[in-house]
């Protein structure tokens, strides 16, 4: 029942999507659907998903498994590392990027700033999966006489690509709604697409229709996600490993080992903070007073906080139920969640325009609006890592507690959900810092007054006074470092247990 | 540092800010005080401002001082309030849309949701700069302009006339912002003057001679000014009020021939909404734009030309009388939506 009302208030910004990309006329939709430039467009989009997406998919699990499974000093470093690039927005990687480098613009550049800045999504989940794995399979395998590369691959990988796929397909999802960094490299994608088609003319059906090109690419994602998770969700979780040791190696493999994660992390954290530190020093007029720099903190916190909260609130049931039970009706609000992912802010926040003022005017431009755009952006975000941490909470240890007489609400907050604990913060902090960096429904929605550093960010930038935008672009890193070393240690918790 | 603690703690702190919020929020939604003119420190205004907060923050500020009212600003692009505006209707909370061009205000009036202001304000700006009906008023030029990359070109190698950028010369080395309403305003002059057939023409043109497209004229002039792109059409301002003394940059401006299209001049301009009839604290707000002191501001704080008294030009630049700016009437919305279609379709939108 909550599942189904969760997906009603999901789906409200499609619908409101397909009444206004119907507005004017089937034939005036169907006629910017299918002229060249949306063709164009989604060809880009298509090639930018699939290069980005496999880019972070073999990243990610090297990332994981390097911190997970081989023995480098400074161990409470790598997750660290690993976590690290959740703070810098994609947009701020390719501001910095593009202010060092005036030149970089294109694919290229943008999917090797998209891949360092999203893969976090990837080797979070999959760092989890691998602190769960059964190791005891893959040690039966290496008695077998199977070489370790080959034990990995057919016995620990199948264990953790479920976790893989679930974080590409949000990167692939954030990849394809991502409007600022495609915009400041110069790529043109159906998001950018739908942003000037809004930005640049009165006729809203047309940016409508185009964004329901993008819902209908998401929904192809999500579905082939599906596919590739296949049962494999519910894989036995009934023997949870401890334990299990980090495995030593060579001295010259350790170093490239190490060389190779500091330097993922530096190219995407460090360099562009550099770069915007450097960019800083040439800022000689329009720079923020400290009273605006202070309050547009507090408010990115306070709202990445509240939003973080009360989606992984309503995100609980469903996450429970759909690792529990995969009835149909589950798996519809589990994959709806998803595609409103993939629409674009601006798209999602013009349709609450809509929706608030029709349904609950006095709620239009308060921080309740605003905060309900958060929670349908960012749904799938909570949704996934509580899925997955509560799919590995073995259903032995509540019948166990079943047994000794505690009720169902005593079980699931002593057992279930303090089990699954690292996933539901890791589920917290992705909403969380996803919210402190989102821009374009926060400037439509957010109440009169109310700026936070992205808001900040983008009118220095509007204006052309990038080194006045730098301070805030560090400032804005800096923030989502908290989130971030936040869910660096319940990893690390959760990797040595 | 165990992750339950941090947590707890994160959920007490989002909870006392979930309370915080939705009390600020309630307090700042209350209806602005319109129909009973209270005390005098309850006046409260609210504007939605298409202009950038930081060129416009410090004038509102100005004005509240002056006025002793107290305004409440949403800041966004032009044409996203617009249509904001058009979504909200008559329960708009706003009661003066300040935008930063003809276009959207146009869009606006066409809806019928701005007032007419009285002939006072209206007759202070020449026609040519302001809207023919009353329903809404200029408030200063922006002339259209190319920055170029001074260390590739003199300004002599620079065309004065758009249509020379068609030359295969300029293949791929020119940028330009088809969403951004200065632009669409320049194609919408194009086609009032030149004809719609020669319209179309230019700007498939520009496609087919690899036009490159930026996001926003903040971007173009900043890729010109670090030598990514040659040259690139904007507006004169972006580069007077740059954050560097503009005379030092490397991207350096042309301004098109005088009575040709390259030389148009838009507005900006303020309108007041038609749920804010009779509010004396808009009408004040909009006297103060076209007052001698809000002028002043937007000629020494914007680098803009002002539209009304007989101040001089802002520093930098030609003086407008010099610009030969052709006369079109830019705040047709049947025009613009011409414009914007005629954009889609040749596939720069």
């Amino acid at each position: 029942m909550l599942a189904v009302v969760i997906a009603v208030i999901m789906l409200a910004p499609v619908a409101q999507l397909i009444v206004r990309a119907l507005g004017s006329g089937g034939r005036h939709a169907a006629a910017i659907l299918f002229r060249q430039r949306t063709l164009e467009l989604f060809g880009n989009t298509l090639l930018l998903a699939v290069l980005v997406s496999a880019a972070c998919l073999v990243l990610g699990v090297a990332i994981a498994v390097a911190t997970v499974r081989v023995r480098l000093p400074f161990r409470p470093l790598w997750p660290v590392l690993a976590c690290l690039p959740l703070a810098v927005p994609s947009f701020v990687g390719a501001f910095a990027w593009s202010s060092a480098l005036p030149q970089l613009h294109g694919l290229g550049p943008l999917v090797i700033v998209t891949v360092l800045t999203t893969v976090p999504l990837v080797t979070v989940p999959t760092i989890g999966a691998l602190a769960l794995a059964d190791h005891g399979l893959a040690d039966v395998a290496r008695t077998l006489g199977r070489s370790r590369s080959s034990a990995f691959f057919t016995v620990t990988l199948p264990q953790i690509l479920p976790a893989a796929v679930t974080g590409t397909l949000l990167v692939a999802l954030y990849t394809i709604s991502d409007f600022g960094s495609p915009a400041i490299l110069r790529y043109e994608t159906l998001t950018t697409g739908v942003y000037a088609l809004f930005s640049g003319g009165i006729d809203r059906s047309a940016s409508a229709v185009t964004s329901l090109a993008l819902v209908a690419f998401a929904l192809v994602l999500v579905l082939g996600e599906r596919r590739l998770r296949g049962d494999r969700a519910g894989a036995d979780p009934g023997s949870v490993q401890r334990g299990q040791t980090a495995r030593p190696l060579g001295t010259l493999s350790t170093l490239a080992c190490g060389a190779g994660l500091g330097l993922v992390a530096a190219l995407g954290v460090l360099a562009p903070l550099i770069a915007m530190t450097v960019r800083w020093l040439s800022s000689e007029r329009f720079g923020s007073t400290m009273e605006d720099l202070a309050a547009a903190t507090v408010t990115t916190l306070l709202l990445g906080a509240v939003a973080g909260t009360v989606t992984v609130v309503l995100a609980l049931p469903i996450g429970v139920l759909a690792a529990r039970y995969r009835s149909r009706l589950i798996a519809l609000a589990e994959s709806v969640s998803y595609l409103t992912h993939a629409i674009p802010g601006v798209v999602v926040a013009l349709a609450l325009v809509a929706l608030s003022l029709a349904l609950v005017p006095a709620a239009y431009q308060s921080a309740a609006a605003l905060i309900a755009a958060y929670v349908v952006l960012c749904f799938s975000l909570a949704i996934g890592a509580l899925r997955s941490a509560i799919a590995r909470v073995p259903p032995r240890l509540e019948e166990v507690s079943r047994t000794l007489g505690h009720g169902p609400f005593f079980t699931w907050w002593r057992v279930t959900a303090r089990t699954a604990l690292p996933g539901i913060v890791a589920g917290w902090v992705l909403v969380a810092t996803a919210v402190m960096k989102e821009l374009p429904a926060t400037l439509m929605l957010r109440p009169i007054g109310v700026d936070t550093l992205a808001t900040e960010l983008w009118s220095k930038t509007s204006i052309g006074a990038y080194g006045a935008a730098a301070p805030i672009g560090v400032l804005l890193v800096l923030v989502g470092l908290v989130p971030a070393m936040m869910l660096a240690a319940t990893l690390y918790e959760g990797a040595r247990r | 540092m165990t992750a339950p603690g941090r947590t707890a703690a994160f959920f007490a702190s989002a909870v006392a800010a979930a309370m915080l919020l939705t009390a600020c929020s309630t307090a700042s939604s209350e209806p602005a005080a319109t129909e009973t003119v209270a005390a005098d420190e309850d006046r409260t205004l609210v504007v939605y401002s298409g202009r950038d907060e930081e060129l416009v923050a410090p004038l509102i500020e100005q004005f509240e001082d002056a006025s002793g009212i107290d305004v409440e600003v949403r800041y966004a692009g032009s044409t996203e309030l617009a249509a904001q505006l058009l979504e909200e209707g008559s329960a708009t909370p706003a009661q003066v849309f300040l935008s930063q061009d003809s276009g959207a205000l146009g869009a606006v009036a066409a809806e019928g949701l701005l007032t007419t202001l009285p002939s006072e304000i209206t007759s202070l700006v020449p026609s040519k700069y302001t809207s023919r009906d009353d329903s809404w008023v200029g408030l200063t030029g922006r002339a259209r302009v190319i920055a170029y990359d001074s260390e590739k070109y003199t300004a002599d190698q620079i065309p004065g006339d758009v249509w020379q950028l068609l030359d295969p010369a300029w293949q791929g080395k020119v940028g330009i912002v088809p969403a951004n309403a200065s632009f669409q305003s320049f194609i919408t002059a194009m086609r009032v003057q030149e004809g719609e057939d020669r319209a179309r023409e230019w700007l498939e043109g520009m496609k087919a001679n690899g036009a490159q497209i930026f996001g926003r004229n903040g971007e173009l002039l900043e890729a010109v000014n670090a030598g990514a792109v040659d040259v690139g059409l904007i507006n004169h301002y972006y580069w007077a009020r740059s954050e560097q003394d503009p005379a030092t940059l490397r991207a350096q401006l042309k301004f098109g021939d005088p009575g040709s299209i390259g030389a148009l001049v838009n507005v900006t301009g303020a309108g007041i909404l038609a749920p804010a009839e009779g509010s004396s604290e808009a009408l004040e707000f909009v006297e103060y734009l076209v007052s001698n002191e809000g002028q002043t501001y937007f000629l020494e704080e914007t680098y803009e030309y002002p539209l009304i008294g007989d101040l001089e030009g802002p520093a930098g630049v030609p003086p407008l009388a010099d610009l030969g700016a052709p006369d079109v009437d830019l705040s047709q919305l049947s025009s613009l939506q011409n414009t914007v279609a005629m954009i889609t379709e040749v596939g720069l939108l």
